[in-house]
């Protein structure tokens, strides 16, 4: 069994040759979670392409036309685990165009890993993905500063590095950013420390992953639980059992609790807190449970149960940073459909306050057209009030996707401000 | 004072329940693809504990080639009983009888492919607007571009290039009448963490799972199992050795290890030390480069 036993969820980012895959190749090879016969697959692989040696990077692209392509088009998952805990790594395209896809894998992620060419440093691109890896509020970065080798393992240019991205990201809110120096492609500073860049003090980009402190990545005072479905079982020994099924979202639950019901309003306390036939003292985030409660009150899939002294807030004009994902663009005063943790209301798109140009991180107010990977700051209008809370404090309840109701595809997604 | 964070296998467990309640809430007519594997058992486990004290509110759907493990079939069987469940059975004999699809031809000829006819015609004549699986993202790598709830079109097949984003952990199940989705609540978790759970929850798996005497014939590396569906080459030879298997699939295509664990905590160590992938010894998917990536996206499960 594991020490630490925790799950670390991280997402990879980098522009296209910057050796995303190669890393992942090697932290799995590394640290000897890759199989026999995976090795042997990509070794014959590697052979027919005429590569020298075996091509790392080859054990990523999952899809027939990555590996003919050589990139990188939707989100795979790995994992492995070490004694320490088990890792979750979303591999993202680096691409501009799959910026959707990027906002998909890191959008549940503790950490972000931004690779950087050493060759040429601080590069757009790197300044776009530390930009989503902010907005998006993922606790930690990782720089990743790559190929070192080619840059004859030197001090200065990895400091230099390290100094243009921290004026980068002073201007966004990102709160723990570690620089590791490394060759992904030989192995320096990824599993195992690198001998030819004694001056790095710090530790390899493994250890800081399987060390790095995450319990508190997740809001644990706010209390927050939307009920999925009821569960009512009619049967002998049940008959007036009356189960509210539902993940915490955020903070603590615990049996006695003063509760509210939004949005009805109606108040209770909490009677028992199940999980299968246990009974439980408690339940937090992220916590799958059953919930039954003192009194009888209608509540049904969508209402959320909260602790009396802190309640979220009910709105139906919400401000939102949006991330456009559709190929067709936003239609002007169009209806869709708003998810919002297990609530479902229709609403509109009022006003499209500014766009951001990825390029320059700069806000425009004059061009309000959204289309595929914009990301925007605008105004939402909903049917009924929806029971919100800030992203940056609750990753959970902070976050809504749209759906076009022609379609039924997810066009967009959108972080509460 | 408790830590208030979950350990990794309790997180997993949190977020298949969360994910197998969403089904229920989102679909009208969802089904378990129930194979007698140990990832379709975990999977029902899953949802016991999801919707207790009542019981799974969906059947389990068995895809039948016809060439299962005798003891494969005793345990669906009993599992059914014990849950009070209902059992939908799709047959692919019955789909060849039917000239739905016809049977491969050739020493290496499996069912697996014709399963695809059979699913999705079950799919649609039962109405199912979901199939919930066992599948993992750690067992192939087209398998690893999954996504919890995943699209079909009318015609059951999947676009890997055009996926629904997935993002934090709202699921978009929407759909047009006659297209269905796959949800698949055990993506995260790894072929170890199946077995470290099964150990911790003391879940019961078919014998099959355990080491065994059995008849097997050593073929594509790995001992097939003696059945009536075996045709023996001229060098081959059937011999009793102790085996288990990794993996369960149709008793013709199932390759079995040599081992000695006979009990949870033997195999859980016994994965540990494993140096080749579980699929390894899945004929099937040796086939090709993109074996698997094809047969999703005509619909394999």
């Amino acid at each position: 069994m594991l020490d630490n036993n925790q799950l670390l969820r991280f997402t990879t980012a980098g522009s296209v040759d910057d050796g995303k895959s190669t890393l992942i190749g090697r932290l799995l090879y590394d640290s000897k979670s890759i199989f026999e016969d995976q090795l042997e697959a990509i070794e014959n692989t590697s052979k027919k392409k005429g590569h020298e040696g075996v091509d790392l990077a080859l054990f990523t692209d999952g899809l027939r036309d990555e590996r003919e392509q050589g990139i990188t088009i939707d989100v795979a998952y790995r994992y492995f685990t070490t004694p320490k805990r088990k890792f979750i790594i979303a591999d993202t395209p680096g691409h501009i165009q799959y910026t959707r896809n990027m906002v998909t894998g890191a959008s549940t992620a503790n950490v972000a890993t931004i690779l950087i060419d050493a060759r040429h440093g601080v590069i757009e691109q790197t300044k776009r993905h530390a930009f989503i890896a902010s907005l998006l509020q993922i606790p930690h970065i990782i720089v990743c500063v790559n190929k070192m080798d080619l840059v004859d393992f030197s001090e200065e240019v990895f400091n230099n590095i390290v100094s243009e991205f921290e004026e980068v990201s002073s201007k966004m809110l990102v709160k723990d950013v570690r620089f590791i120096p490394m060759s992904a492609l030989l192995g320096d500073n990824v599993v195992n420390k690198s001998e030819n860049m004694p001056w790095y003090q710090g530790a390899p980009m493994l250890h800081t992953l399987e060390t790095m402190h995450i319990s508190s990545d997740i809001n644990k005072v706010d209390a927050r639980f939307p009920v999925q479905t009821v569960i009512r079982p009619q049967r002998d020994g049940f008959i007036d059992y009356r189960g509210y099924a539902g993940r915490v979202a955020s903070g603590i639950l615990r049996t006695g609790d003063e509760v509210t019901v939004m949005p009805s309003g109606f108040t209770s306390k909490v009677k028992s807190i199940n999980l299968h036939d246990k009974e439980l003292e408690e339940a937090y985030a992220p916590m799958s449970v059953s919930i039954t409660l003192e009194d009888d009150i209608d509540i049904s899939r969508g209402d959320m149960i909260v602790r009396s002294n802190n309640k979220p807030e009910p709105s139906q004009d919400i401000e939102v940073m949006l991330c456009w994902l559709n190929n067709s663009a936003a239609k002007p005063r169009a209806k869709y459909t708003i998810k919002h943790t297990s609530n479902d209301q229709k609403a509109m798109i009022k006003e499209v306050v500014y766009k951001y140009d990825i390029n320059t991180l700069e806000r425009n107010s004059d061009d309000t057209d959204l289309a595929m990977n914009d990301i925007a700051k605008v105004k939402i209008r909903t049917t009924k009030p929806l029971m919100i809370d800030a992203y940056r404090e609750n990753r959970t309840t902070g976050s809504i996707i749209l759906v076009d109701d022609a379609t039924n595809e997810t066009v967009a997604a959108g972080m509460i401000v | 004072m408790s830590k208030y964070y979950l350990n990794y296998l309790d997180e997993l467990e949190s977020e298949a329940i969360f994910v197998l309640r969403e089904v229920w809430a989102q679909f009208e007519n969802p089904v378990i693809l129930f194979s007698g594997g140990k990832d379709s058992i975990l999977v029902t486990h899953l949802a016991k504990k999801a919707f207790y004290p009542a019981k799974i509110p969906f059947p389990l759907m068995h895809v039948d080639t016809g060439h299962n493990f005798p003891e494969t079939i005793e345990f669906r069987d009993n599992i059914i009983k014990e849950l009070g469940a209902q059992l939908i059975v799709g047959s692919v004999q019955e789909s060849i009888d039917e000239g739905r699809v016809a049977e491969e031809k050739g020493k290496n000829a499996t069912r697996n492919a014709l399963q695809i006819t059979t699913l999705l015609d079950a799919i649609e004549a039962n109405k199912i607007d979901c199939a919930i699986g066992g599948g993992r993202r750690d067992e192939e790598k087209a398998r690893a571009k999954e996504r919890f709830f995943s699209h079909r079109d009318d015609f059951g097949q999947w676009d890997p290039k055009n996926q629904r984003p997935e993002l934090w952990n709202i699921f978009n199940g929407k759909h047009f009448e006659g297209e269905h989705f796959r949800a698949f609540p055990i993506s995260n978790w790894t072929e170890m963490d199946v077995w470290n759970y099964i150990k911790r929850e003391n879940i019961a798996i078919p014998s099959l799972y355990f080491a065994h005497e059995r008849e097997v014939v050593w073929r594509q590396d790995s001992w097939i199992p003696n059945s009536e569906f075996l045709v023996l080459e001229d060098h081959e030879e059937i011999v009793t050795k102790k085996i288990r298997f990794r993996t369960l699939g149709d008793i013709t295509i199932t390759g079995g290890v040599e081992s000695n664990a006979d009990t949870l905590e033997k195999i859980a160590a016994e994965v540990a030390g494993m140096r080749n992938t579980e699929r390894g010894n899945r004929s099937d998917d040796k086939r090709s480069e993109s074996a698997m990536e094809d047969r999703k996206r005509q619909g394999y499960f």
